[in-house]
């Protein structure tokens, strides 16, 4: 391990997001690395006090475990921006663009970034605008099945399936339930992949004048697999239930759709604007091959079965290894 | 052996190699045993600024503290015996105290048939540890206690569910279950059913079918488990038999295919962690065997504090009348708010006793994302009704438990709630035009009140597929 300076780094965690339990055992397993790091180590739930709570620690860094609203939407970054406390992960800007999927979509599809053909439509505008109107139009465009889901949110609650117009207001009122903005997305059948990508390391380290240029532009990590147990569940929830998915490290693809799906990560991760690491999720369709980009995560979660320790893992990097990395891009930026 | 210095475990990271390592030892079944997200939401309820009418809870704060000082300073005097293992079927004193119970309502038991167990969810894990092997059929009702799924998942059960009405289980459906099973050549291990207030449904087992079930499994030769946590906490209406005392009666005997499910949780105390079974003794030797296995033996401490409860003459009785008058007034004020609150279509059952109500809403709302809605902008929860089907079913329903928090507060929760609601049915209207514009009229032609239609029963048994919608609105 490298003899990185002992610093004070605050772990932020928790909050009253869906995603809290997810971020609470991301939050344990960094917490743990970080002071077999030798760094100290507070772990802060996130509430009211939090500004109090910081301006009291003064730490040197602020490691974000949250996900959800708040913590990778740019709320928490910005904040920290204003306090003037350097933290991990993307920028305000990167989080908006990778937190709102619809907004992700947008600028992939207008960089000729292929991302399954969707629609976003926004609570008020139904209200405000009779945009229930133009469901047909959308029906018609996109033909069913399609797959609808809040334009924020990481978990799978409010992810549905319609198979027909008569089952689409109610799988959009459910996704309504989770965000303002929900899309409406051509269903792709096909194979789930994840791509994690890590920034480039930035540092000044002896020698580093020396690396190639490729060095120093971001590296994609071996692609994890999310195979189904079985086929036939009734409802997202089940399907990415623990236990009801197998992860697969590195996914056993043709040598090209590997490469292609790692340039097309990287590429996301540059267009977004991250900064220190992301996960890409993508789709390989079943039929034509054909790659598509479904998502980014700025703040890709750190359990003990998280898709990203996974990856890093398969290319021999530790898990401390990688909390150091993901420590650094606090001091990069 | 040196002993290190630093606490072990920390530190020591399990890599996903070694992840991958444990997943292949893990027991297949703990495949069907997942931790869902519905579960993660539900956690978040548990914050101080939501009302949750979620939980399975009794009021607690009812019982007199110094009455709770009092019978445990009695039992600290028992010093050797209060901190001693005890015998697994548990103390003489405490079945005592359940043949006490039983006799309440009205059942007569032989104490040498009773075990007494760590809670009533102990006897449902012990009587799949002793019945059930993989792919074995359990029959139950639907909905179902959610409680008991994760046990009938461990076990790898093949749970055949069976809708409810307003009576609770309908016979004649489940024996055209148990048919369809024997053409298959497979038959139930046993039948659960929840006879009095049923968690969740909130419906009773009429007394004409619980005579005919106990026929059904006279005939066939089969095990019901009759789960009976609330059958002292009638607030109406005349008690009912308990299948146990039935199945007695029609034997001229000691029942010998009920296995009955009893606890003091309800009555009084969950955090004691006292229930007992009463079973033919072939099963109850296993069930010993298993409970060996899984606990050696029930608190001891519990044991003595509730034998020196029950040593108060008619103390215990006159607490479940205390708990009744409570609990009355709170149905009482959610069937009200419920009435004043939710929007036309929507149906509840109207429990006699118990702790909880059903309510089921507009088949296109569904009630794990209503949930997510009512718990981050009207601060209120409940438990989603998909918690107790087996297969994804209960979609659109919900438990409301009304007896663990006071009536302002049950109020101001139901009326949260059918706000979430009614944005749910105002934004599900402006997206299929026409449906909004023709429910009014329909629901002006219908010469009966629907709401009361809708209290008095549970809706019908749902239409597999998707075809017949409900046209109310």
């Amino acid at each position: 391990m490298t003899d990185a300076p002992r610093r004070r780094v605050a772990v932020l965690k928790g909050g009253s997001s869906l995603e809290r339990a997810v971020s609470l055992r991301s939050a344990a397993q960094v917490e743990d690395a970080l002071g077999v790091l030798g760094h100290e180590v507070s772990g802060i739930d996130v509430e009211a006090d939090l500004v109090e709570q910081l301006l009291a620690l003064q730490p040197d860094a602020v490691f974000i475990a949250l996900h959800g609203p708040q913590g990778e939407d740019g709320t928490i970054q910005s904040l920290l921006e204003a306090l003037g406390l350097p933290y991990t992960g993307s920028g305000p800007a990167a989080c908006v663009r990778g937190t709102d999927k619809a907004l992700a979509k947008h600028l992939m599809r207008e960089a000729g970034i292929p991302t399954p053909d969707f629609h976003s439509l926004r609570q008020r505008a139904i209200r405000d605008l009779g945009a229930g109107g133009a469901l047909p139009s959308i029906e018609q465009r996109l033909g069913f099945p399609l797959v609808v889901k809040p334009a924020r949110g990481g978990s799978a609650l409010g992810v549905k399936f319609a198979s027909s117009s008569s089952e689409l207001p109610g799988a959009m009122v459910g996704a309504f339930s989770y965000d303002g903005t929900i899309l409406i997305e051509r269903h792709i059948r096909g194979r789930d992949l994840a791509v994690s990508v890590l920034g480039a390391t930035g540092d000044t380290a002896e020698g580093d004048e020396a690396r190639p240029p490729s060095d120093r532009r971001p590296q994609a990590l071996p692609i994890v697999e999310a195979v189904p147990r079985e086929e036939g569940f009734y409802d997202y929830e089940s399907r990415y239930g623990i236990g009801m998915t197998t992860f697969v490290c590195p996914a056993e693809l043709p040598e090209e759709i590997t490469r292609r799906a790692c340039d097309l990560a990287i590429e996301v991760f540059e267009l977004l604007g991250c900064h220190g690491f992301a996960r890409v999720d993508l789709m390989v369709d079943h039929e034509t091959a054909e790659l598509w980009v479904l998502e980014t995560n700025v703040i890709p979660g750190m359990t003990e079965t998280s898709l990203l320790p996974q990856a890093a893992d398969a290319a021999g990097i530790a898990f401390e290894e990688l909390v150091a990395r993901m420590l650094e891009s606090a001091f990069t930026r | 052996m040196e002993r290190s210095s630093t606490p072990p475990g920390r530190g020591a990271r399990p890599t996903a190699h070694e992840l991958a390592r444990y997943e292949a030892l893990f027991a297949s079944r703990t495949r069907g045993m997942k931790s869902s997200a519905m579960r993660e939401m539900m956690a978040l309820t548990e914050r101080p600024d939501v009302i949750s009418l979620a939980g399975g809870l009794p009021d607690t704060s009812t019982f007199p503290p110094e009455l709770f000082e009092r019978l445990m300073a009695d039992v600290a005097t028992h010093t050797a015996r209060t901190l001693q293992y005890g015998p697994t079927e548990g103390m003489a004193a405490t079945a005592d105290c359940i043949a006490e119970v039983m006799a309440a309502e009205g059942t007569a038991i032989d104490r040498e048939e009773v075990i007494v167990t760590t809670g009533g969810q102990q006897v449902i894990d012990l009587v799949c540890k002793t019945l059930i092997d993989p792919g074995d059929v359990i029959v139950a009702e639907a909905p179902t206690y959610p409680g008991a799924v994760p046990s009938f998942s461990a076990y790898q059960a093949d749970v055949e569910q069976i809708e409810m009405d307003a009576d609770g289980m309908p016979i004649d459906a489940l024996e055209e279950k148990l048919d369809e099973l024997a053409r298959q050549g497979r038959r139930p291990k046993f039948i659960y059913t929840i006879p009095n207030f049923q968690n969740p449904g909130g419906v009773t087992m009429s007394l004409a079918r619980r005579r005919r079930l106990v026929e059904v499994a006279r005939e066939r030769e089969l095990l019901v488990l009759e789960d009976n946590p609330y059958g002292l906490l009638r607030y109406e209406g005349e008690p009912l038999p308990t299948l146990h005392s039935l199945d007695a009666a029609a034997r001229d005997g000691a029942s010998d295919l009920v296995i009955y499910l009893g606890t003091f949780s309800k009555i009084l105390s969950p955090g004691l962690r006292l229930g007992w079974a009463v079973a033919p003794r072939p099963v109850l030797e296993k069930l010993n065997l298993c409970k060996q296995g899984a606990d050696l033996c029930s608190s001891s401490v519990t044991q003595m504090f509730v034998a020196a409860y029950f040593a108060e003459e008619g103390a215990w009785l006159r607490h479940v009348e205390r708990l009744c008058d409570l609990y009355r007034a709170r149905r009482d004020a959610m069937l009200e708010a419920l009435t004043d609150h939710f929007p036309a279509g929507s149906a509840w059952t109207r429990p006699e006793g118990g702790l909880f109500i059903w309510a089921t809403l507009d088949e296109r709302i569904d009630t794990t994302d209503l949930l997510a809605l009512a718990r981050s902008s009207e601060g209120v929860a409940f438990v989603p009704g998909r918690a107790a089907y087996m297969d994804g079913r209960g979609a659109s329903s919900m438990r409301l438990n009304f007896a663990g928090i006071p009536e302002p507060e049950i109020r101001e929760g139901i009326r949260r709630i059918g706000k979430a609601i009614s944005d749910q049915l105002s934004l599900l209207g402006s997206l299929t035009p026409g449906a909004a514009a023709a429910a009014p009229a329909e629901r002006a032609q219908d010469p009966a009140d629907p709401q009361l239609a809708d209290v008095v029963s549970l809706p019908r048994r749902p239409d597999r597929g998707r075809g017949r919608r409900r046209q109310d609105r």
